[in-house]
């Protein structure tokens, strides 16, 4: 019996050796795997052992998350306080350790943890790690501009919408505000009292960052694309004329224009973005067919997630969707041009994106990716990471770019988009109304670029976008845009 | 330095151990180390130098490593769970107590010969069955966690399938060594007993559902059987049977089902339906939840450990973040807090354990006491797979214990036992006659 005892001592050993083997695979191998899970609690409630990194607004700099220790079974756990509670509560998002992180918070943390592969913060953590003291983060400083998001926020008020500001000429992201926000104080305290925040839509998801995250009819915000792709395309020009009849046929169907009231006859294509003639629009996508016009948008970002330093599941791709899914057709004929090219049938654009289209016009078309990280520090003030400009792509040309430029000018000094103006600053914008069919819930939106003159990049580009509203963008939206837009531009003329 | 005098100085070694441990997770709870670590330290020590006494007049001549290897595995044990929970850790060492109280009961009983064992085989295959059959009893068994693998007297709760192991063994052992030569021969009248076997495994699977046991009592029986018989044909066919078997009830039995699903796939995606709240949920979110979360502890270690006491197993606000770390799971809280160094350790305890106790099966001389070491030790390798494989994802998680480290009275006795049993046949094999 001696021979089979001897074999089977082979696989009672090898068995457990099978073990070690696992177990080094659990905790070296896949180790960083697990700890990047969103339901890894053990990992979270770990962290909250680390003095974790702030994060802190551009201008004027406040702390947006910082720390409050507190001894717990004879450990010191640093627990999360935002100071600025509701005010950018989307961008940084919130670390909890009963809930998951969302935000910055999330996408960061590496970073404001230490755990973050760079020899510098792996050597200080190390040394923490030695001396018993707790490890110290990095901070994060945003390129948010606190004063403007407040005015954007107080402007959304009761609305379900959201403000996306950048500048265009570095990408750096200086407002993003979705409404109504919450309080990430409460995330762990008191979830009840946010999951009770009501404003005029169901549901408020305060939660949700309309912002990024927020897919929404885009109007006749996307006839700037549309524009665009025409100009592209060299068989318009701003003066190429149009018959409008105040309607146009897709399909054999009448599609109307806003105002079928008072039709504008013969226009030219510069005209009709001024005053948002729906009819011009849907023949020029007719006559491109939809898969020119939506490669144009594709070069504006479209059908991508928008780059950005939040996580990539709270930013969603702009585009025509279908059953949820993004959806590029295969065929022209697969898709209704005509309303496409006003922004109907089924697209659907994030505030985000809409800032960037803005941008890439305001900046002579040269798209830039969006920030809102402006730098990472360590502990000693060394500073880990410092962003860069950096350009996605021309979208359109130079020329392209600034004939749109100019038609949307015009349409802010005399056509759909007065309410935006301010004394001093040239701007273009542009409209949107959405409807929905329901009286009282269209969406709308106002999409602008401004600077001191035409002649140079514009500094500053924006987007707003309002849920369930009864007037029209530049009713609603436009005002918002003009409010947020005067306090980034006044707020870099006195620093 | 002979056998006992080899055994005194790892028990010694084995307190110091244990005591090390206890002071670093003092000292990380209290920033102090307590006073009492000194008493509990030479407590651990006086306990198991009380055994070797015993052992020294029972058994002089029994191999020299059990008893310290024994005692390391409890010290890794009793550590951990005070850890966890001093109330608990006070509960283990009175269990451990227990044990070592039957270990020199055993010895002293069987000290001549416990060969006697053998003419009660029979009654002890009955033993097996009637204690792996008893959760199922009405009144009597009480259902844990999907499996029932509990009985309840009111006074005493206890899990008999540690018992059932041993009480198979010692069946197994006896039987075997009688009939080894006609099953090696292939005569088919004694295929009989041995589709009853294959039979009352599957039995205990459909009426306990505990696959764990199952795999466990059906995997020492191929074991002994291959040593009694030599022939792999009969191992490749009770797998064969035993696949096919679980196979079978796989699509029958839902318990079964689920294991094996949350196995292959922890995680997922998207939401699927929840049977714990009948709503869609991420399967690391409902079903896969403990497992997921003690991967989530082990992969915390990570090679060096937290340190012990530095783990996370409790949220700030006192929830439990693993559940089942005492039992089930103790794996989970070593592996996190000694890391893979500390983890890796534990296992090669295991591991000298195991070559230790073939060693005697290879000493013995006669076919009992051959069988019945080999089955011992391999259903103790057996069972160490069987769980922290489980806990590792190698095999379907099933709620067994870990021998001589998780919590859990009935587990520590019965491994005392199985001890016992080691020492009294390596001494009879080492005797000078």
């Amino acid at each position: 019996m001696n021979r089979q005892i001897i074999r089977l001592t082979y696989v009672a050993l090898l068995l457990v050796a099978a073990l070690v083997v696992m177990t080094t695979y659990w905790q070296t191998w896949a180790a960083p795997g697990l700890a990047a899970r969103q339901d890894n609690a053990i990992k979270r409630v770990a962290e909250f052992q680390i003095d974790r990194g702030l994060i802190f607004s551009f201008a004027p700099r406040q702390r947006l998350a910082r720390n409050r220790q507190r001894e717990v079974d004879g450990k010191t756990l640093f627990f999360r306080r935002y100071p600025y509670g509701p005010l950018a509560a989307h961008v940084v998002g919130y670390s909890t350790a009963a809930r998951s992180r969302t935000g910055l918070e999330r996408s960061l943390n590496d970073y404001l943890t230490a755990s973050n592969a760079n020899l510098s913060t792996a050597l200080d953590r190390a040394l923490d790690e030695l001396r018993g003291k707790p490890i110290q983060g990095n901070d994060v400083v945003t390129n948010l501009d606190l004063d403007a998001q407040e005015v954007a926020l107080a402007e959304l008020g009761q609305n379900c919408g959201a403000v996306v500001a950048l500048d265009p000429r570095d990408g750096r992201l200086l407002v993003m505000a979705s409404s109504p926000s919450f309080d990430p104080n409460l995330v762990e305290a008191d979830f009840g009292e946010i999951s009770k925040i009501t404003a005029n839509c169901t549901p408020a998801a305060p939660l949700l960052n309309r912002a990024s995250a927020g897919l929404y009819v885009p109007g006749s915000t996307f006839k700037v694309v549309t524009a665009a792709a025409a100009l592209e395309s060299k068989k318009y020009t701003p003066d190429s004329t149009f018959f409008d009849p105040g309607y146009c046929t897709v399909y054999g169907k009448q599609v109307n224009n806003f105002d079928t009231s008072r039709p504008y006859g013969t226009v030219s294509l510069r005209t009709a973005l001024t005053y948002s003639v729906n009819s011009v629009f849907c023949n020029i996508g007719k006559e491109l067919g939809a898969k020119r016009i939506l490669d144009t948008a594709k070069k504006f970002g479209f059908y991508e997630r928008p780059p950005l330093e939040t996580p990539a599941d709270e930013r969603l791709a702009s585009g025509l969707y279908r059953n949820g899914r993004l959806y590029y057709p295969a065929r022209d004929t697969d898709v209704d041009a005509g309303r496409m090219a006003f922004g109907q049938e089924r697209m659907l654009v994030t505030a985000l994106q809409n800032a960037m289209v803005a941008g890439a016009i305001g900046n002579r078309g040269r798209l830039m990716e969006p920030h809102v990280v402006n730098r990472i520090v360590g502990p000693g003030g060394k500073v880990l990471e410092d962003t860069q400009p950096r350009l996605i792509r021309q979208a359109v040309s130079r020329t392209t770019a600034d004939e749109v430029a100019e038609m949307m000018r015009l349409a802010v000094r005399q056509g759909t988009g007065t309410a935006a103006q301010i004394s001093g600053y040239s701007i273009g914008g542009k409209t949107g109304t959405g409807e929905t069919g329901v009286p009282g819930s269209n969406t709308t939106w106002f999409i602008a670029f401004a600077g001191e003159d035409e002649e140079r990049p514009a500094e500053v580009a924006i987007a707003v976008v309002l849920q369930n509203q009864s007037g029209t963008g530049g009713s609603t939206a436009a005002p918002i845009a003009r409010a947020v837009m005067q306090a980034i531009l006044q707020g870099t003329e006195n620093p | 330095m002979n056998a006992r005098r080899r055994e005194l100085f790892g028990l010694v070694l084995a307190g110091l151990i244990a005591s090390v441990a206890l002071a670093s997770i003092t000292l990380a709870q209290d920033a102090a180390i307590s006073p009492d670590v000194v008493t509990w330290g030479a407590l651990f020590l006086g306990l198991y130098v009380a055994a070797h006494i015993v052992v020294r007049r029972t058994v002089p001549f029994a191999d020299g490593a059990l008893l310290p290897l024994t005692a390391v595995l409890t010290g890794f044990g009793i550590t951990t769970i005070y850890r966890l929970d001093a109330d608990d850790g006070a509960r283990q060492a009175v269990w451990i107590a227990v044990g070592v109280g039957v270990l020199v009961a055993t010895l002293v009983w069987l000290r001549h010969d416990y060969r006697v064992l053998e003419s009660y085989r029979y009654l002890f295959g009955i033993a097996a069955i009637g204690l792996l059959l008893l959760p199922s009893v009405p009144g009597l068994g009480r259902e844990v966690n999907g499996a029932r693998l509990w009985v309840d007297l009111g006074v005493v709760q206890f899990q008999p399938g540690e018992l059932a192991k041993i009480c198979l063994i010692l069946f197994l052992a006896g039987y075997l060594r009688e009939k080894r030569e006609s099953l090696a021969r292939g005569q088919l009248k004694d295929i009989g007993p041995l589709l009853a076997i294959w039979g009352a495994a599957m039995l205990v699977i459909v009426v306990t559902n505990d696959l764990g046991s199952a795999l466990l009592n059906f995997g020492i029986f191929l074991a002994m059987l291959y040593v009694a018989t030599g022939r792999a044909v009969f191992v490749a066919a009770g797998l064969a049977l035993f696949v096919g078997g679980a196979a079978v009830l796989y699509n029958a039995i839902g318990h079964v089902q689920d294991r094996v699903t949350i196995w292959l796939q922890p995680w997922t995606d998207e939401r699927v339906y929840c049977s714990l709240n009948g709503r869609l949920e991420f399967r690391q979110d409902c079903a896969s939840y403990q497992l997921v979360k003690s991967l989530y502890s082990i992969a915390n270690g990570g090679f060096g450990g937290t340190g012990l006491g530095e783990g996370t197993f409790v949220s700030p606000d006192g929830v439990q973040l693993i559940p089942y770390l005492r039992t089930d799971f103790i794996f989970s809280a070593i592996a996190q807090e000694l890391g893979l160094i500390g983890a890796a350790a534990v296992l090669l305890v295991f591991m000298l354990f195991v070559v230790r106790g073939m060693r005697v099966a290879l000493q013995a001389d006669d076919g009992f006491s051959k069988l019945l070491a080999a089955g011992l030790t391999f259903g103790f390798a057996l069972q160490t797979f069987i769980i922290v494989g489980g806990v590792l994802r190698v095999v379907p998680l099933t709620g067994i214990t870990l021998p001589f480290v998780s919590y859990g009275g009935t587990s520590v006795v019965a491994n005392f036992v199985l001890l016992a049993l080691l020492l009294l046949v390596s001494n009879r094999a080492s005797a000078p006659r």
